[in-house]
């Protein structure tokens, strides 16, 4: 009978999601074929009007706009505020708000 | 070689009979199992692809931007900064760029508002905007429709939407609303002669940093961001090494190493027994670690089909669905974008060895000592 044995059962299962698996390979090249039109129109969209970033967190202008905010917003809103919006904690902050410069120490020459 | 191939099929069928008596117990791990390998394949998947597609489309952002802090605090920027960075050798243009938020408290939404640079092909007339297509969403507005801004000034604006921003384009613009300059400055009560900050154009890409370096001495209080910051930064968004991708990672790393400890701390009575007997019948120590090494095989491999598919279906046929609540935070207005598939060979090779590898391994640990000690000792319990 036809995969009457537990070996071909479970070796046509595994078969079956590899070629699903191996479908999604092909659908992904499809799909990115599919939106190279529509995404060469968002990044001429995006350089014509001179975006900077991504539309992902709009609740806070310094998740919103991540490469642009200052390192103040997030802590504006009382002396003791602590960054509150939950996409905060999904991003961390541009690397030029964490760079540390402790290694430069000594070797800059002071301005007379 | 048929030989061998037979004698695979017929430990593979016992194998599975195995796997078929503890039904509950095999069925509960594969959930388990497929779901881990899902998630963090959908988090891989999303944050590749959401990465490449920043990168790409911010490719043509502005070379050197330049902003006016007083005090730690982004600050508006006179004119006069303009000319002074024009002036700069190298640099071909300095346009003074007006852009800010609105909060809409009909929508309690965030709008992004701004003026089209000069040189853009965008003009907007007076009294008209050109709105997001979730902005357009929100306040159900399309082209010929009124939109009604209350300003900070609590003056009534009404604006004719001339035209909504392409769907496709809503992961950059989704939110936003663009003015003319007379409008903005109105709305906002923005001074005149000053800008939000100044775009440079530099001719050569390879002295943007010089450029950068000659207008924070001539502006100390400016602070620049070149085109690569900005770049650097989405390709760090999301980094593995930080944030919730960290704590989602780690919790997964968790939870393979509590299966894994799982299977190689030892066998269950009924595992000893089974060992024992087959042993006694006859099996060779060679034998029991293959059945052994194809059950973690087929469960590892199947958990790791199924997840990555799953999450694959997920992540670019779903659009992230499972995602959106935790993505969409307090923001009253949220994209509905569609990522490009970023399907690394590298990205799927890391998830196979980080999934199949540990378990198939950890399966056959303990067995060896099994089926390398007296069939009689194991079937006692003495092991």
């Amino acid at each position: 009978m036809y995969l009457s044995r537990a070996s071909d059962r479970a070796f046509a299962i595994v078969a079956v999601l590899a070629a699903v698996w191996l479908w999604t390979f092909a659908d992904a090249s499809r799909i990115r074929a599919r939106r190279a039109p529509a995404r060469a129109g968002q990044a001429e969209l995006a350089a014509r009007l001179g975006l900077t970033d991504i539309c992902l967190f709009t609740e806070a202008r310094y998740t919103r706009h991540l490469s642009q905010a200052d390192a103040f917003s997030p802590y504006q809103d009382h002396p003791g505020a602590v960054e509150h919006f939950p996409s905060g904690s999904l991003v961390v902050p541009p690397d030029s708000w964490i760079a540390r410069h402790a290694h430069l120490a000594g070797q800059a020459t002071v301005p007379r | 070689m048929r030989t061998w191939l037979d004698k695979q099929r017929y430990l593979v069928d016992f194998t599975v009979s195995s796997l078929a008596r503890r039904k509950a117990k095999t069925l509960g791990l594969l959930c388990v199992y497929t779901s881990i390998v899902f998630l963090v394949s959908s988090v891989m998947l999303f944050t590749a692809a959401l990465r490449r597609e920043a990168v790409t489309t911010l490719a043509r952002s502005p070379e050197l931007l330049v902003q006016r802090m007083v005090a730690g605090r982004h600050d508006l920027v006179p004119a006069s900064y303009a000319e002074t960075a024009a002036a700069i050798r190298g640099v071909q243009s300095a346009d003074g760029r007006l852009w800010g938020y609105y909060f809409d408290s009909f929508t309690q939404a965030n709008y992004t508002v701004m003026v089209p640079p000069a040189r853009a092909a965008t003009k907007v007339g007076p009294r008209r905007a050109v709105v997001g297509s979730a902005v357009a969403r929100a306040r159900s507005l399309e082209a010929g429709s009124e939109l009604v801004l209350l300003s900070y000034s609590n003056l009534v604006f009404v604006f004719t939407v001339a035209e909504v921003l392409p769907a496709e384009s809503e992961l950059f613009a989704a939110d936003l609303v663009l003015l003319s300059e007379d409008d903005f400055r109105q709305f906002f009560r923005y001074p005149a002669g000053q800008y939000t900050d100044v775009a440079l154009s530099v001719a050569n890409p390879s002295e943007v940093r010089n450029v950068a370096a000659k207008v924070a001495r001539q502006l100390p209080d400016a602070r620049t961001i070149l085109r690569e910051d900005i770049l650097r930064t989405y390709q760090s968004v999301f980094n593995w090494r930080e944030g919730i991708v960290l704590v989602l990672l780690s919790a997964a790393v968790l939870a393979f190493a509590i299966f894994a400890l799982e299977k190689a701390s030892g066998l269950s009575a009924d595992e000893k027994r089974e060992i024992g007997i087959l042993k006694a019948i006859g099996w060779e120590t060679g034998d029991v670690i293959a059945m052994k090494a194809w059950e973690g095989v087929l469960v590892s491999l199947t958990a790791f089909l199924a997840g990555y598919s799953a999450a694959y279906l997920h992540v670019f046929r779903w659009s992230s669905r499972l995602f959106e609540p935790v993505l969409r935070g307090w923001s009253g207005l949220y994209p509905r974008f569609d990522l490009s598939p970023e399907t690394d060979g590298l990205l799927v090779a890391t998830l196979f060895l980080f999934t199949v590898l540990p378990y198939a391994v950890a399966t056959v640990v303990p067995i060896w000592r099994a089926a390398t000690t007296d069939p009689d000792s194991v079937m006692r319990g003495a092991l």
